[in-house]
This record gives structure tokens, C-alpha cells and sequence, in this order.
């Protein structure tokens, strides 16, 4: 679970059945375990009108419990921008109604919802569970570019170099955090690098 | 007898400066020897003669450079300026409302006529004189938000309203006080406000969001923030933090008076009558301490506000590295004597 923090950060809450036909699960890693926990609560025959995409990641687990469900449709991806134009796909064809439910990282959740956002759905109706890494996605305020998987505070910009504080500010549309440059006063000042998003 | 606008900058050799009318006319912020925030929302009413409030919108001796300074931050990052696409209506409504005000209160420097959806703008301190059809987009050099914008002092936000919350969908930001329009362009009220230090905890803005999601057309409302900036700088975007950070560590005894500028926003919130949007314009004002303390009633008061600000505040406002010596300095000019009330010089 994430510290207390400020308002625009994200809150998570836990996966629950919700009424409709169409279901599609977006999860990573450990992000399959809300997976199988909600559907020890969801009614019989729940997964036939679902699809489970899911990006197991390095340690490769939790592939077998996901198919175990027997969902309508399941994908394993290899990471989330393969992951992307089928995702995208399905959005845009997808009927009033479908119900999105995110799992995992902060990343995935964040991403997945960047594209469902841009989908026109609203982000209020998406389920959402953390599960996992709480490693952050960074938009550095001043050149633009997006460091992933920051574990660190202050963490360096992986596209221009700049020292940066992490922010809690957090920007679903662009689906990151802020990062801003910590020493820009006194470039001198070089505050000790600590890890503190794992 | 028309405004005379001054040749100026502010970046590089920051020649920016107030004329003595201007000075008087400042809109110090401090109604009392003590600052925390408060819901200080009143009507945005005309006010006296001389004063900043004297036209709803104001267009000052500044406006020219201004303008200047704008299309040098536009040239050089065009993200600050951004619209989502349902906010085109509302940038029409805003083109109407900037055009209508500076015409009204500057008849000599802007003319507005209308011919049903044929418009004719004169915009004579900038040279600029298009004529238009009103709603047709491809008739404007640029989308109406930023055509009016690049033509108006201040910053502006258009706010979208849905779901009892009010969406922060469109904007021109270049003058800000440190905050990111391309980071919280789609955020609502609370989420981009979310940074800000001690106000959620007192329902300020629960309040305030109230207060502004009833306000109605005709009916627009005000109120004063502020901060402080080193150099008469306008752009102090996160954006370019790491450039005009370093001004902070400059400050010394000798330049106070020089370097260290009260900047003061007058924001107003407007609705709009097509898109029932709000319009948000943050007018920013800016008078250096030299200037200031002319007046010893404001030298006296904004001694005791800084001296006295919450630590909480002094950081989030980027004070805290010149805070000592800005005190120091302006504890010269505070002889403890008592400050009449309200916020106008003696």
C-alpha cells in the first residue's frame, strides 16, 4: 500500500465484479493475484465474457492461475507497448458497457488508463488494484521525456540528466509523476540518492 | 489621452521598472500585518479611478512588452499554450469577452466592430487590425483562445465544467508562478491544486469550489495571491526552473531593493455565456523593492508579513534561501509605528 499523500496522486482501491457482460482485465506480475482473489467472489460463468491481457514480466509466474479462469480470450504480452495496439484496438470497438478493471504496477495502471482515458472512458468507472513494485513513472518537468520504473529520491532524468525530486503531483493524462530539477538553485548541492519506491 | 507603453524587458538585462503612477496604483495584497490564506473571494466590481480595478480588464503601461515577452516564451516552448478539443466554443467565448473589455476601457488603443458573425479587430499598440467571422476557426491566424491571448495581459485558464467539479481543459500560461499547464492540463479543481500546502486541510478549497462553480454570467468575481520573484521575471515556469533557479542564490544585502520583486496576482473568474465554461485570467503585477517601500506603510506591513510567514508558506512560495536577508533589509524601514487598515498606501 502507498504512504498518505496529496490529492492528484492516485488511489487504489480492490478489483470487485461489477454488473455487465464484457469484461477486460490489463494486469502485470503480481497484478494477476487480484485477478484470481476477485473471481473467488464473482458469479458462475463471470469469465466467459472476459479478457485477461496480461504481461507477466521477468519472473514469468501466475500465466497458468490466469488461464485456470478460462476467460473468453487470454493474451500474455511481453511488455505493455507490445501490448498497445491491440489494447487500443479493443477500446475502439469496445460497446457501452465493457467494464475495465487494472492490475498491477503503478505503471500499468497509469498507461492503461492513459489509453482507456483517451478511449472516452471515464476514469471513475475503471476498477483498479496496486499490486507489486511501487516504482514510479516520471515525467521530467523540464525537457519532457518519461524515465520508467524510478526507485529512487531524488532520481535522474534518464533523457536529459538533470537531477530531479519526485513529486507525488501526478498527471493521468500523461500517466506519470513529476520530476523537478531538486538542486536547481545551487547545482552544487547534490542531496544523497536514496531508494524508496521499491 | 492614451497609455504610454514602456520599452522593456524581463529576462536578459531586466529593464523593467513601474512609473511612479504605476507604483501608487500596485495592488499590494495585505489588508493587515499578518497573511494566511483565506477564501478571499469578492465581486469583481469597477473600482476607483487610477486603480488597477479601474477596468475589469486592465491594460497598463506594461502591456506592449509583455506581449513580447509572450511570444518569445511561445517561440521557444508552444506547450504552454493548450486546448482540448471540447474547448473550442469556450475560447470563442473568451475572444468575446478580452475583446469587448479592451474596448471598452481602452477606446483609443482597441476598436471591436460588428457586422452579425463578420468581426473587425483594431488592435493599434500592436498593430493589428484583422477583420474575421466569429465561431470559424480558419479565419484566425491562430485558434481564438490563442489569438486573444497573444493580445492580452496575464495568464489564462479555462475552466470546463462537469460533474460538480470544474476541469482545468484549456489554457495560455507563460507568466506563472511556478506551475505546469502541460503537467495538469485535464486535472480538476482539487488535483491541481493538489501541491499546495495547508489549504486542503483548512476546506479552502471545497469552499472555493463552491463559490466558483456558482458563479454566474455577468456576475464575475476576484481575488488577490501572491509571491515573490527574484528579478522581474515573468516566465517562472517549472519548465525553466533550473534556468532562473539559480536567481534565488543572488540576493545579497546590496541588491535587494533591485533583485527581490513582489509579484501579485489578480485573478478573476468569469462565466462564460456559450460554453458555460469559467475563465480564470491570472493578471500578474510585479514591483521591485526599491519601488515598494516608497510607500512606508506597505515598506512597514510587508516587513512583518514575511517576518512572520509559516515556514510552510515561505518554502512553498520559494522564499526561504533570501528570506533573512530580505528581512533584515526591510526591518530598516519598520519603526514599529501602527499600519492603517485596508490595503492602500497612505
Amino acid at each position: 500500500m502507498a504512504a498518505k499523500s496529496i490529492i492528484s496522486r492516485p488511489v487504489y482501491g480492490t478489483l470487485s465484479p461489477q454488473p455487465g457482460k464484457h469484461h477486460l482485465f490489463i494486469a502485470d506480475a503480481e497484478g494477476a493475484l487480484a485477478i484470481s482473489d476477485m473471481a473467488g467472489r464473482a458469479p458462475a460463468g463471470f469469465f466467459d465474457g472476459a479478457e485477461i491481457d496480461f504481461i507477466p514480466g521477468p519472473g514469468g509466474k501466475h500465466i497458468a492461475a490466469l488461464e485456470a479462469l478460462k476467460p473468453a480470450q487470454f493474451h500474455q504480452a511481453p511488455s505493455f507497448a507490445s501490448l498497445l495496439p491491440r489494447l487500443k484496438q479493443t477500446l475502439a470497438n469496445a460497446h457501452m458497457g465493457l467494464r475495465l478493471y487494472l492490475a498491477g504496477t503503478e505503471g500499468l495502471i497509469g498507461q492503461a488508463m492513459q489509453v482507456a482515458l483517451e478511449a472516452g472512458i471515464d476514469h471513475t468507472s475503471i476498477q483498479t488494484e496496486h499490486r507489486g513494485s511501487l516504482a514510479r513513472r516520471m515525467q521530467c518537468v523540464h525537457c519532457k521525456g518519461i524515465t520508467e520504473n524510478v526507485t529512487t529520491q531524488p532520481a535522474t532524468c534518464a533523457h536529459c540528466g538533470l537531477l530531479l525530486l519526485v513529486r507525488d503531483h501526478y498527471s493521468r493524462r500523461v500517466a506519470a509523476f513529476q520530476g523537478v530539477c531538486i538542486n536547481a538553485e545551487d547545482r552544487s548541492e547534490i542531496p544523497p540518492m536514496e531508494e524508496i519506491f521499491r | 489621452m492614451g497609455i504610454t507603453f514602456r520599452k522593456e524587458t524581463f529576462r536578459d538585462d531586466f529593464t523593467f521598472k513601474n512609473s511612479p503612477e504605476h507604483i501608487r496604483r500596485f495592488p499590494f495584497p495585505f489588508h493587515e500585518d499578518a497573511y494566511m490564506y483565506a477564501v478571499n473571494i469578492e465581486p469583481h466590481v469597477v473600482g476607483p479611478k487610477g486603480s488597477v480595478l479601474e477596468n475589469l480588464i486592465d491594460v497598463d503601461e506594461h502591456y506592449v512588452a509583455e506581449m513580447q515577452d509572450r511570444a518569445l516564451v511561445l517561440a521557444e516552448d508552444p506547450l504552454r499554450c493548450q486546448s482540448l478539443p471540447h474547448m473550442t466554443l469556450a475560447g470563442w467565448d473568451l475572444l468575446e469577452l478580452l475583446m469587448e473589455q479592451q474596448a471598452l476601457g481602452y477606446p483609443e488603443h482597441f476598436t471591436l466592430t460588428r457586422d452579425g458573425d463578420r468581426w473587425r479587430w483594431i488592435n493599434r499598440p500592436l498593430g493589428i487590425d484583422d477583420t474575421f467571422t466569429f465561431g470559424d476557426t480558419s479565419t484566425l491566424p491562430y485558434g481564438p483562445m490563442e489569438y486573444i491571448t497573444r493580445q492580452s495581459q496575464g495568464d489564462f485558464c479555462i475552466l470546463d465544467q462537469r460533474d460538480g467539479n470544474l476541469w482545468m481543459d484549456a489554457g495560455m500560461v507563460t507568466t506563472q508562478a511556478d506551475w505546469s499547464l502541460d503537467f495538469d492540463i485535464g486535472m480538476n479543481f482539487f488535483e491541481w491544486h493538489a501541491p499546495v500546502p495547508l489549504a486542503h486541510e483548512k476546506g479552502i478549497f471545497t469552499r472555493a469550489l463552491k463559490f466558483l462553480t456558482n458563479i454566474q454570467q455577468g456576475k464575475p468575481a476576484r481575488r488577490l495571491n501572491w509571491t515573490m520573484t527574484v528579478n522581474p521575471r515573468l516566465d517562472t515556469s517549472p519548465e525553466n526552473y533550473h534556468k532562473w533557479g539559480p536567481d534565488r542564490a543572488t540576493v545579497t544585502p546590496e541588491n535587494v531593493g533591485d533583485k527581490v520583486h513582489l509579484r501579485v496576482e489578480l485573478q478573476s473568474f468569469w462565466r462564460l455565456p456559450r460554453s458555460n465554461g469559467i475563465v480564470f485570467p491570472i493578471r500578474c503585477y510585479l514591483i521591485k523593492m526599491d519601488e515598494l517601500v516608497t510607500q512606508p506603510k506597505w515598506a512597514r506591513r510587508l516587513h512583518r508579513v514575511i517576518r512572520d510567514l509559516p515556514d510552510e508558506l515561505a518554502n512553498y512560495k520559494g522564499l526561504t534561501r533570501y528570506r533573512p536577508t530580505l528581512v533584515e533589509w526591510l526591518s530598516k524601514l519598520d519603526d514599529g509605528s501602527p499600519t492603517s487598515p485596508g490595503f492602500g498606501p497612505d
